[in-house]
């Protein structure tokens, strides 16, 4: 019982340290109603030392607390334990340490090691908890050695101590402690000393690499968990030694240690237990300097019948490739094996690195099978060689039973897709995915073959027909076919050249019957066709009529799949995009250039002419984004900025600013939601826009400082009394506050700006009354500077598009009320960061026709990330309402959700929590970003 | 010498008939009862004989135990529990215990009905014999007697199919029947844990065989099947009625359900559909993927799979795909027997053989003289029975799928399981040389291979349990500096052996519990020093060397001249007779003999130290031993021949008692 109850207490302590933070705001808070706590409370103040203190304490621990008194209670033993410092606790505990029984000393243990980490710098401590740690390790129950190994790996350190009374201590060598504990009877305790090792290297203690063969030892261990951690020990002094020298046991030769650690790693693949194997396999793919034998082997299988050479099923097809005939042999005897082997030669477990992959990828575990083929894509992606040769065995995983390791050996191909080309045998076995039944198998294979190389014409061939093969199963599939005929023609111009006559099935002599131009299937053929005529001038020669009037249809109705082509006798086209496609680009980069930098000259202008000039660039902008689609986002943001620089002039145009306040009540109507609107404009800016730099954000919060103290003027003007004012004032001085601390480094760049110049008036602001802070702010906002907007390199306007619910539908979707009916949505998002995170998440918004609306965050796991910069969503949206007379329409649209705290840089000061950061932080909004469909419902009254 | 007999009655250096004996410290046990597919005489069930010649088996056998049911395995089951006559307990797993009467009484109708053979055994036998069965789970460890116990490990290769670990107390032996170390599609790989058995009894069907992934030859499969349905012809897969026709079917089911492909499939009737209906029940014994999906679906009950009608057999002309008319034509068909030898699967073949559009895949062995095997061997026309001559236009694959363990897998085996020995069986003779061979080479194990009725013997050390008390291990190992694993360590202690067992006691206990007074042991020894100095002198020189060379212990000078260490005396002394030498005594007790012989040879060694000027010659004496008891026994003096020699009993034990 005494036991039980000092380990509560103890535990108590652990608690306390991790909340150290909320010591100050606490103390203010004290109950002041005599209470349970109250009596503890003068209980504690009377003790003297802190072994009088832990008696008290202990007494406290049996009685029972009544709940309300909770709260106070802890609060004073929060208090109390600032008062001891954590060395006065340790002395007072320390005594008890030889008497107690082991779960007590293992609970004491991790206290202190608590204790130990809470104080890095105190080095004496940590000295001290060391030598408790040494002089523990001798216990005879594991799981004190395993905290004392913990403590020895979380505190022990090889440098010299500074402080006096540590120096007998820090001879010790932890390493040295540790690795003697590796042939620790108890597999726990060996696996513990690992991870003590493991911790040591983790903050960044360099480990010796004596340690290697220990580690090497312990791969044989009889327990999972010891060879589970003793593989990743091994990984890591492979990482931390690569070069050095180590021989090979029972021969003359010396490799590598990283090639030798590979091969144990290797070994491992095969091991029995399947967690040693996931770790295994996921640790091969990191292990990049290995050289490139090595690597190879790990492909090499050497087969075998009957003692007679066999050659693997890759390597016949190979061979049936390079001898030109194409086909898989259809007699029995056909991979009869050939030569004889020699019975000495063969061995049949290689000692490392051999078919370590053919081992994994066969895994009866499809984690394993997971990991293995991440590995391969990691160490494909860093050797070109190594990629060539596993390619087979990628393609082999196509047909996986489990298709998550289908997906992910298809995600793994498209990643390495540079390094390869594909052979027609392995082409024609990834087509033939393409019949799959799962729409993120095609979609994913549909992307691979955007990215692949093929090597011969037969091959497109083939690709085309199997993707038109697919296009009939699965209509659906229409776009992302399309999208990935654009890619393969485009790579593939000299391949596709000698296909056109056959695909648009043209005859010398004779016209043939034109083609629907609705059929999807002869929309994908044009699709490949314009796109390889794009670099192949010669390919507009074999185009028949109706084909040219076929392009010009699709270059209008599907722009974006269709590029521009350099016909030959067509007036109309060739006129409009005859200059060269790469000069093309240089002309409206100089537009966008030109244009901004004529409206840099805004305030030599007078009102009206700055506000025309303004009206007619963002015109221009938007045009140009419109028509250039690479300019987009950068005409986009910085018409989105002109827009509020214009909102602004406009607003500080108003009458109202010259008449006394309370006649123009209504009228101020525009100033106020000019305000609101280009604070929504710049929440847009900053959040909607992926390569947003530092740069951008000061001026975009420099904006918003503006529109801020537009609202303020407005307010003051049409607010009778003080009062609300104070308030808000005090506000926008603390954001001016907040603004400089925040971009104190950019604040040179802001010469002669809004802020520039309240900064400068700072100390005057703080000092006068509301009334004259809004007259200062005001003059202000008219003589203040228009600020340049440095344009971001890259940047893009994140967009959402929703594909699934379509909203053409006039069936409602009919449920019964008060029960729910899922809403398929799949939408596409581009440029949006991380769409899991918290920090912008994708919200579904339903509005009801009552206009109820309801917020829905999808899980993580719907979101899939087909290629860089797109996010695809797809999720389910539950829907239910009380019942309607007839159907209704409702909406359904993406939100962005934002939070403005995360953007902001976080500053030193931050933590010293003297300012509460309340004013800034923690806005959170959202903002549309895709259109919103229309769904029927009809929520029926349910039946009695 | 304790030692473990083995002898095939059956599968030694053969395939089939596998019936192994083994007797393990006492106990017999028999390992699978199964028939020989070539004979059809006395030569397929095993030689029960052997075992005895006149009464019943159950005297001299302890269990038998059935890895799988396939019938090379349990077909002599009936014959010799009822026939024979055994009514000790048979083990095999739920799945063998469910499946091995279907098969037993498949073989009988064929033996009985079809070949009219006379003295088989009957239905009830098979019936009273599978009353006999103790059915087991996999790792259950089963108590056979208070002795002898088994356990069950995962096999793959059929449903059911177990490894089994024989253990009597700390011997053991595994049989691993039959077993596939590559997953398949609707079984697992087998697995065994770090057991160090004494003997491995492997299977060895493809010791000189490395296979290439199954990936390959799954795709090429369906690739065919797959082909030959698009373009209108009908595919004829002849199978053996249980395992791979089970594995097969999987396949294209999925392939079928992700292809999103809509022609039927099917399988004959009869056996094939018995099976599947306990496929469907023991989902814990399939692989991963089964096991998991099993919830939203259980795999086996097939979608695209239905059961053959003979009718639609005769429907020629091409296969129209999709709609109803689909199912007049059925495109792909699983039929038994596997060898096209007779059956449906014959039928079929001759209606189908016509058409070049058709196909039929063989995905086993054939034996010769087959309709299978003419067939694989490229012969176009056939002689079927009554002159009839049939052109076989029809295009013909082999597809291999075996469930066993090639020479890789079977190494592998061997290395997790860790034997002291290895023994093969169910495999060619002179396949098993090789990859004896190989075991000796590369894994540094003993390896055998027996042939049917030759007897091996394994010596084997077993290892004693000694009960030790705990307070003598733990005031041994508060002696120990650093823990060393399964590292020897010397305990000293007495070891009483009374009542058949032993225990390891201190010594003070032992003489406690044996009625003994104590004898003190003393060791004396001289060590004759050519030194010229005074008695007392040398005393002191002595103690000042010792002083700086054993610090850690205590050294003392006493007042009357002596010098201790410890508890070890030395005297010098000077005997009367030459002036020149003088005499060290030495004396300690036994408990202080590590230290005190240390001292000797130190002594003996500090020679140079105590003498400045080195001797042309050393004077030096051997040390006379003098052990002097005290007590009971009168005063003797007796002659030890080395140093360190121990009267009480030297228990080397290792340290590993968890505590």
């Amino acid at each position: 019982m005494a036991a039980h109850l000092k380990k509560r207490v103890y535990e108590e302590f652990t608690k306390v340290v991790q909340q150290q933070q909320e010591e100050i705001a606490t103390k203010k808070l004290r109950l002041t109603k005599p209470s349970k706590s109250a009596a503890l409370h003068i209980d504690l103040c009377k003790a003297t030392s802190p072994a009088d203190a832990l008696q008290y304490l202990l007494q406290f621990a049996r009685k029972p607390v009544e709940a309300e008194s909770v709260e106070g209670v802890v609060r004073i033993l929060l208090e109390h334990y600032y008062k001891l410092s954590p060395f006065e606790i340790f002395q007072a505990n320390f005594p008890s340490l030889s008497l107690e029984s082991h779960q007590v000393l293992a609970q004491l243990l991790d206290t202190l090691l608590a204790i130990g980490t809470k104080l890095p710098e105190n080095q004496a401590i940590q000295m001290r908890l060391v030598d408790v740690a040494c002089k523990h390790l001798t216990d005879t129950s594991h799981g004190v050695r395993n905290k004392c190994l913990q403590l020895l790996g979380n505190l022990g350190s090889l440098e010299k101590s500074v402080t006096k009374d540590a120096e007998g201590l820090a001879a010790r060598d932890v390493q040295k402690i540790i690795g003697d504990y590796f042939s620790d009877q108890d597999p726990r305790v060996r696996t513990a000393a690992i991870k003590a090792m493991l911790q040591l290297h983790e903050r960044g203690l360099k480990l010796h690499q004596t340690i290697y063969n220990q580690a090497c030892k312990l791969l044989s261990d009889d327990y999972e968990q010891v060879r589970s951690a003793a593989v990743q020990l091994i990984w890591v002094v492979s990482q931390l030694y690569p070069e050095s020298i180590v021989p090979i046991p029972s021969s003359n030769e010396e490799i590598r240690l990283v090639d030798d650690a590979f091969g144990k790693i290797c070994h491992m693949v095969s091991d029995g237990s399947w967690v040693v194997r996931v770790q295994a396999a996921k640790l091969l793919g990191s292990m990049e300097q290995v050289s490139s034998h090595f690597l190879e082997q790990t492909l090499d299988k050497k087969l075998m019948s009957d003692l007679r050479r066999k050659r693997t099923a890759h390597e016949r097809a190979k061979e049936l490739y390079s001898s030109g005939e194409f086909s898989s042999g259809r007699k029995w005897g056909d991979d009869a094996p050939k030569e004889e082997v020699d019975t000495g030669a063969v061995n049949l477990i290689e000692s490392g690195a051999c078919g370590a992959f053919v081992h994994g990828l066969e895994d009866e575990m499809y984690e394993v099978r997971i990991a293995a083929v991440e590995a391969l894509c990691m160490l494909a992606q860093s050797s070109p060689s190594f990629a060539e040769k596993c390619l087979d065995f990628l393609v082999d995983m196509f047909n996986d039973e489990i298709e998550e390791v289908r997906l992910q050996s298809i995600h793994t191909m498209r990643k390495i897709s540079n390094n390869i080309t594909l052979r027609e045998d392995q082409l024609d076995t990834v087509l033939a995915v393409l019949e799959d039944s799962s729409r993120d198998i095609r979609e994913a294979l549909h992307e691979l073959l955007c990215c692949t190389n093929v090597s011969t014409k037969e091959g497109i061939h083939l690709a085309l027909v199997e993707l038109l093969k697919n296009l009939t199963k699965y209509p659906t599939d229409r776009d992302s076919i399309w999208k990935c005929l654009k890619f393969l023609g485009s790579r593939h111009p000299t391949l596709v050249l000698p296909l056109v006559p056959e695909l648009l099935s043209t005859h010398p002599f004779f016209d043939t019957a034109e083609p629907d131009m609705d059929d999807p299937a002869y929309i994908a053929v044009l699709v490949l066709i314009f796109n390889a005529a794009k670099t192949c001038p010669t390919m507009p020669a074999l185009f028949s009529d109706h084909t040219f009037r076929h392009y010009a249809y699709l270059r209008d109705s599907l722009s974006h799949l269709v590029p521009a082509l350099r016909l030959p006798g067509r007036k109309l086209v060739s006129s409009a995009v005859s200059p060269s496609i790469i000069s093309q680009e240089d002309p409206s980069q100089q537009f966008l250039q030109q244009s901004l930098e004529r409206v840099y000259s805004l305030q030599h202008l007078d009102p009206q002419g700055a506000q025309e000039l303004l009206e007619f660039t963002i015109r221009d902008l938007q045009r140009l984004g419109e028509l250039q689609s690479e300019l987009a986002g950068v005409a986009d943001f910085s018409a989105t900025y002109l827009r509020c620089q214009l909102l602004l002039i406009k607003a500080l145009q108003e009458k109202l600013w010259n008449v006394a306040a309370p006649l123009y009540l209504k009228q101020s109507d525009l100033a106020s939601a000019a305000a609101k609107q280009i604070m929504e404009e710049t929440y847009k800016m900053e959040f909607m826009y992926s390569g947003v730099e530092n740069k951008q954000v000061v001026i975009i919060h420099h904006m918003r400082l503006q529109a801020k103290a537009l609202q303020l003027i407005v307010t003051a003007r049409t607010t009778r009394g003080l009062d609300p004012l104070f308030g808000m004032c005090e506000k926008f001085l603390q954001e001016v506050d907040f603004f400089q601390r925040y971009f104190i480094a950019d604040l040179p760049h802001l010469q002669d700006s809004f802020v520039d110049k309240l900064l400068d008036l700072m100390p005057r602001l703080m000092t006068s009354k509301p009334a004259e802070v809004v007259k200062i702010l005001q003059t202000m906002l008219r003589q203040s500077a228009f600020l340049h907007l440095p344009l971001p390199e890259q940047i893009h306007k994140a967009s959402a598009t929703i594909i699934e619910p379509a909203g053409e539908s006039d069936n409602p979707l009919r449920f019964t009320s008060g029960l729910v009916v899922a809403l398929d949505v799949d939408a596409t998002l581009e440029h949006v960061q991380d769409p899991q995170n918290t920090v912008k998440v994708q919200v579904c918004r339903v509005l009801y026709p009552d206009g109820q609306a309801q917020m829905i965050h999808p899980k993580p796991a719907d979101f899939r990330n087909p290629g860089p910069g797109r996010h695809r969503l797809i999720t389910q949206v539950y829907l239910s309402h009380t019942a309607w007379t007839e159907a209704c329409q409702v909406e359904v649209r993406l939100l962005l959700a934002y939070n403005s705290s995360a953007r902001i840089p976080k500053c030193p000061w931050m933590e010293g929590g003297e300012v509460s950061p309340q004013v800034e932080t923690n806005i959170e909004g959202t903002i549309p970003f895709s259109k919103p469909v229309k769904v029927y419902i009809m929520p029926k009254p349910a039946r009695r | 010498m304790p030692e473990i007999r083995v002898t095939p009655l059956g599968a030694g250096q053969d395939v089939g008939r596998s019936c192994i004996l083994v007797s393990i410290a006492g106990k017999n046990v028999m390992l699978d009862c199964g028939m020989h597919m070539g004979f059809n005489d006395d030569r397929r069930f095993p030689d029960f004989s052997y075992i005895t010649q006149n009464g019943r088996l159950t005297d001299f056998l302890d269990c038998v135990i059935i890895s799988h049911f396939h019938l090379d395995h349990c077909g002599a089951l009936p014959y010799f529990s009822e026939m024979v006559g055994y009514d000790g307990p048979i083990y095999m797993t739920h799945p063998t215990q469910a499946i091995c009467p279907i098969l037993l009484e498949d073989y009988r109708k064929i033996a009985v009905d079809k070949k009219g053979e006379a003295n088989f055994f009957t239905s009830q036998m098979i019936k009273d014999c599978m009353k006999k069965v103790v059915a087991v789970h996999l790792h259950q460890t089963v108590q056979v007697d208070d002795e002898l116990e088994i356990k069950a490990y995962y096999a793959g290769h059929v449903l059911g199919a177990a490894m089994f670990q024989i253990k009597v107390g700390s011997e053991s032996v595994v049989y691993t029947g039959d077993y596939n170390m590559t997953p398949d599609r609707h079984l697992g790989a087998a697995w065994i844990d770090k057991c160090r058995p004494n003997l491995l009894i492997t299977e060895s069907t493809y010791a000189t065989t490395i296979r290439d992934s199954k990936r390959c030859r799954e795709r090429d499969f369906l690739k065919k099947v797959h082909e030959t349905v698009e373009r209108g012809g009908k595919v004829l897969i002849p199978v053996f009625a249980l395992g791979r026709a089970q594995e097969l079917c999987i396949l294209l089911e999925t392939f079928w359900e992700r292809m999103n492909l809509k022609v039927p499939i099917y399988f004959s009737t009869g056996l094939t559909e018995k099976a599947n209906h306990y496929y469907k029940l023991f989902i814990p014994w399939t692989n991963q993927k089964i096991r998991k999906t099993f919830v939203q679906r259980n795999m086996f009950e097939f979608k695209h799979i239905k059961a053959f009608d003979r009718a639609f057999a005769d429907n020629p002309g091409p296969m129209v795909s999709g709609g109803i008319a689909a199912l007049n034509h059925p495109p792909v068909v699983f039929a038994t027997p596997g060898m096209l030898h007779a059956g449906q699967s014959l039928q079929i073949f001759r209606k189908w053989a016509g058409n070049e559009k058709n196909m039929v895949i063989m995905p086993g062995y054939c034996v010769q003289g087959t309709v299978g095997h003419k067939i694989l061997s490229g012969q176009r026309k056939l002689e079927m029975e009554g002159r009839q001559v049939l052109e076989v236009k029809m295009q013909v694959e082999y597809m291999s799928f075996s469930a066993h363990a090639d020479a890789k897998g079977i190494m592998q085996l061997v290395g997790q399981a860790e034997p002291e020995s290895v023994l093969l069986v169910h495999g060619e003779a002179k396949k098993m040389e090789f990859l004896k061979q190989k075991i000796e080479q590369e894994l540094r194990v003993s390896c055998y291979m027996p042939a049917n009725g030759e007897t091996v013997t394994l010596p084997t050390s077993p290892s004693i349990p000694v009960g030790i008390s705990l307070g003598l291990l733990k005031r041994e190992m508060a002696q120990g500096l650093l823990p060393e694993a399964k590292k020897p360590r010397l305990l000293h202690g007495t070891l009483i052996m009374k009542d058949s067992n032993f225990r390891l006691v201190s010594s003070e206990q032992a003489l406690k519990e044996l009625g003994l007074a104590e004898h003190q042991l003393r060791f004396t020894c001289r060590v004759h020093l050519h030194d010229t100095r005074k008695e007392q002198e040398m005393a002191l020189r002595v103690y000042s060397h010792l002083k700086s060379v054993l610090k850690d212990h205590c050294v003392q000078h006493l007042p009357d001249g002596s010098v201790t260490v410890e508890s070890i005396l030395i005297q010098a002394a000077a005997p009367s007779e030459d002036p020149g030498t003088k005499v060290l005594l030495v004396s300690w007790t036994y408990q202080d003999e590590e230290l005190g012989s240390f001292l000797t040879s130190l002594l003996k060694k500090g020679r140079q130290l105590t003498q400045p000027p080195p001797l042309p010659s050393p004077s030096w004496t051997e040390p006379g031993l003098h052990v002097s008891t005290v007590g009971a026994l009168s005063e003797q003096t007796l002659q030890v021949p080395s140093l360190g020699t121990e009267t009480m009993c030297h228990v080397p034990t290792q340290a590993a008692v968890s505590s």
